[in-house]
């Protein structure tokens, strides 16, 4: 009887699983099988692609520049990134392991930015740019790296913290400075989370939407690729087909630079969590 | 039967500064030179932050204050106006109460189904004992495409006449409804979209579900717990902390969600949602997805209203601060702990 039991729960649970498995899976074989469709046939009801056109993917790259869009995206991805690096690492070393006056009211700044609607800011921050003539590009987006980013700051501090404080006591104690103790021995063994949190910055810029809408919307040749996206449709009255293969085209290299490091990024997203 | 509610979950936070690090401390102690360098050195690596602080928050919540009591676009410098962005706020703009119902709705409904769909998502996870890494993957990798892309790909597949969904529907004989085309189902549709990305927030619950020690299962097992009451007098009061924090900010997700209603509401009407126009396009269906965050762009940037938009800009502030305040106060990953 037990015994039975447990099979029934056995095959419950697989099915749930399996279920959960499928409903995740199924709009990426939709989107994908829908790219490869004529366009005829991606107008009409839903069904098995009666011929493969996998030349829409080709389509996409003449119809509109994407090439161009992809290396707007992966220059403000990537410039985002490396600044974030040189200035948010500092400052969350700092944070985590350097008693001093005003560290908490610093660290509660950093939060307060972090959790902060970016709508609340736009407004001065627009003009701002808009005085700098910087308007229309990227720039507004890339450039405060330089100056910290909360986000990045939290969560590199998250790791910092996880390194025994024995570490940079012992090398403090051989005479090591703040800024050779952080280079020398924090560094080395928090590479997985510097990793993790520059993953995190790279994709929160390549999947920006807000910001390249209110920095570039008027200047098409500045458009990264997950805002030119959301033109397709509209634009030049492009059927479903083209639009599908488009999405699939923004999704690629997430998706990519995911399963390449998909541990570190695991790994990161577990740090965000807070325990209580 | 009695459940031993085992020592559950970790404490609660009472990480204070220590009274030798506190305020007061500091100047108990004769400052030496050793720390007043350290402190240089703390401003030194903290320096180009602070300045980053200081410009990029701080100075523009001073002047969208400034700017919420003043007529201003940017061709015209801000003009004192008498209260006037704040009367129409409170009299008459037709169009706060729709956004702000509207945002209170995804606060009280989308947030929790999001999690309450996370939870369930990461507890069926935590049972798997065979390929839970690639489940991991599958049901995470959502959560990871540009939120455009999937946005994209949900109206299309909600899309009501060919739409795979609506046509599945039409073979087991229901007649599916408009989706996002439909005042009344668009926002329930964002809901489903934001299900089927939940994956940020499940991954974050199921470290803490798999962070359970194993051993208060098994004396709640001794006892005689099923496994309703196993969850329930277990699991849950160690992850309260971290169901907090998802619904805290969830909250402050769904006063600054704006990528999802825009591109959903521009893309089902066969539009673009990029450059100028944009505003125009958003809240579609009869402004059914017209949410706060949104209402404030429209405002300042689409029709050029920048005081009004500040104006607008200060109650999102107050409304986040008084969250803000709750989330410092409560979690302990916010508190600041004592450097090592």
């Amino acid at each position: 009887m037990r015994h039975r039991r447990n099979l029934l729960a056995v095959v419950a649970e697989n099915a749930t699983v399996i279920t959960l498995a499928v409903c995740f899976i199924a709009p990426f074989v939709f989107i994908v099988l829908t790219s490869a469709m004529s366009a005829q046939q991606a107008g009409t009801s839903f069904s098995w692609p009666t011929e493969w056109h996998w030349e829409n993917y080709r389509a996409v790259f003449d119809k509109l520049p994407m090439l161009k869009y992809f290396g707007n995206s992966f220059v403000y991805a990537s410039l985002a990134t490396l600044f974030m690096l040189v200035s948010s690492v500092p400052a969350a070393y700092a944070l985590a392991r350097i008693r001093f006056r005003g560290a908490n009211v610093m660290f509660l700044g950093v939060i307060a930015m972090m959790l902060l609607p970016p709508q609340v800011t736009s407004v001065p921050l627009y003009v701002m740019w808009t005085h700098a003539g910087l308007t229309g590009s990227l720039w507004p987006l890339i450039l405060p790296n330089l100056l910290g980013d909360a986000f990045s700051i939290f969560l590199l501090r998250q790791f910092f913290l996880t390194i025994p404080a024995e570490y940079t006591e012992a090398a403090r104690l051989d005479g090591c400075g703040e800024v050779r103790t952080l280079w020398r021995v924090i560094l080395p063994m928090a590479k997985p989370g510097v990793a993790a949190t520059s993953i995190f910055l790279f994709f929160a810029s390549w999947n920006d939407y807000y910001g390249p809408l209110l920095y570039t919307s008027e200047n098409e040749g500045a458009w990264p690729v997950s805002y030119a996206l959301a033109q397709f449709r509209g634009a030049r009255s492009v059927d479903w087909n083209l639009t599908m293969a488009a999405t699939v085209v923004a999704m690629v290299p997430v998706v990519l630079i995911f399963f390449l490091a998909q541990r570190t990024f695991v790994q990161g997203i577990t740090l965000t969590g807070v325990k209580g | 039967m009695t459940v031993h509610r085992a020592p559950a979950g970790p404490a609660r936070p009472t990480v204070r500064p220590s009274p030798a690090t506190s305020v007061a401390g500091e100047s108990r102690r004769p400052p030496s030179a050793m720390r007043r360098r350290r402190a240089l050195v703390a401003f030194g690596l903290l320096g180009p932050s602070l300045l980053g602080m200081i410009v990029f928050f701080v100075y523009p919540l001073v002047m969208t204050v400034y700017y919420s009591f003043t007529t201003f676009d940017l061709s015209n410098s801000p003009r004192w106006n008498d209260f006037a962005n704040w009367r129409f706020i409170v009299e008459s703009d037709p169009l706060i109460g729709t956004a702000t119902r509207n945002t209170l709705w995804f606060i009280v409904i989308m947030v929790p189904v999001r999690i309450l769909g996370a939870m369930a998502v990461a507890w069926v996870l935590s049972r798997v004992k065979r390929g839970s890494g690639l489940l991991r993957t599958v049901y995470y990798l959502p959560a990871l495409i540009p939120p455009v892309a999937s946005t994209i790909a949900y109206v299309f597949l909600l899309n009501p006449q060919n739409g795979p969904l609506n046509v599945l529907l039409k073979r087991l004989g229901i007649h599916g409804p408009g989706w996002f085309t439909d005042p009344s189902w668009s926002r329930p549709s964002l809901t489903f979209l934001s299900l089927w990305v939940l994956g940020d927030v499940m991954i974050i619950l199921l470290a803490s579900l798999l962070d359970v020690p194993t051993e208060q299962y098994e004396a709640a097992q001794l006892d005689g717990a099923n496994g309703w009451q196993r969850f329930w007098y277990v699991t849950l009061p160690h992850m309260t902390p971290i169901l907090m924090f998802s619904l805290v900010t969830g909250v402050i997700g769904a006063l600054k969600y704006f990528t999802e209603p825009a591109v959903a509401s521009a893309t089902a009407q066969g539009k673009s949602a990029v450059g100028a126009g944009t505003s125009t396009l958003l809240g579609w269906p009869d402004n059914s997805t017209l949410t706060y965050g949104q209402l404030l762009y429209a405002k300042a940037f689409g029709a050029n209203l920048f005081g009004y938009g500040s104006a607008l800009a200060v109650l999102l502030f107050i409304v986040t601060a008084a969250l803000l305040v709750v989330v410092l106060r409560r979690f302990k990953a916010f508190t600041p702990e004592v450097a090592r």
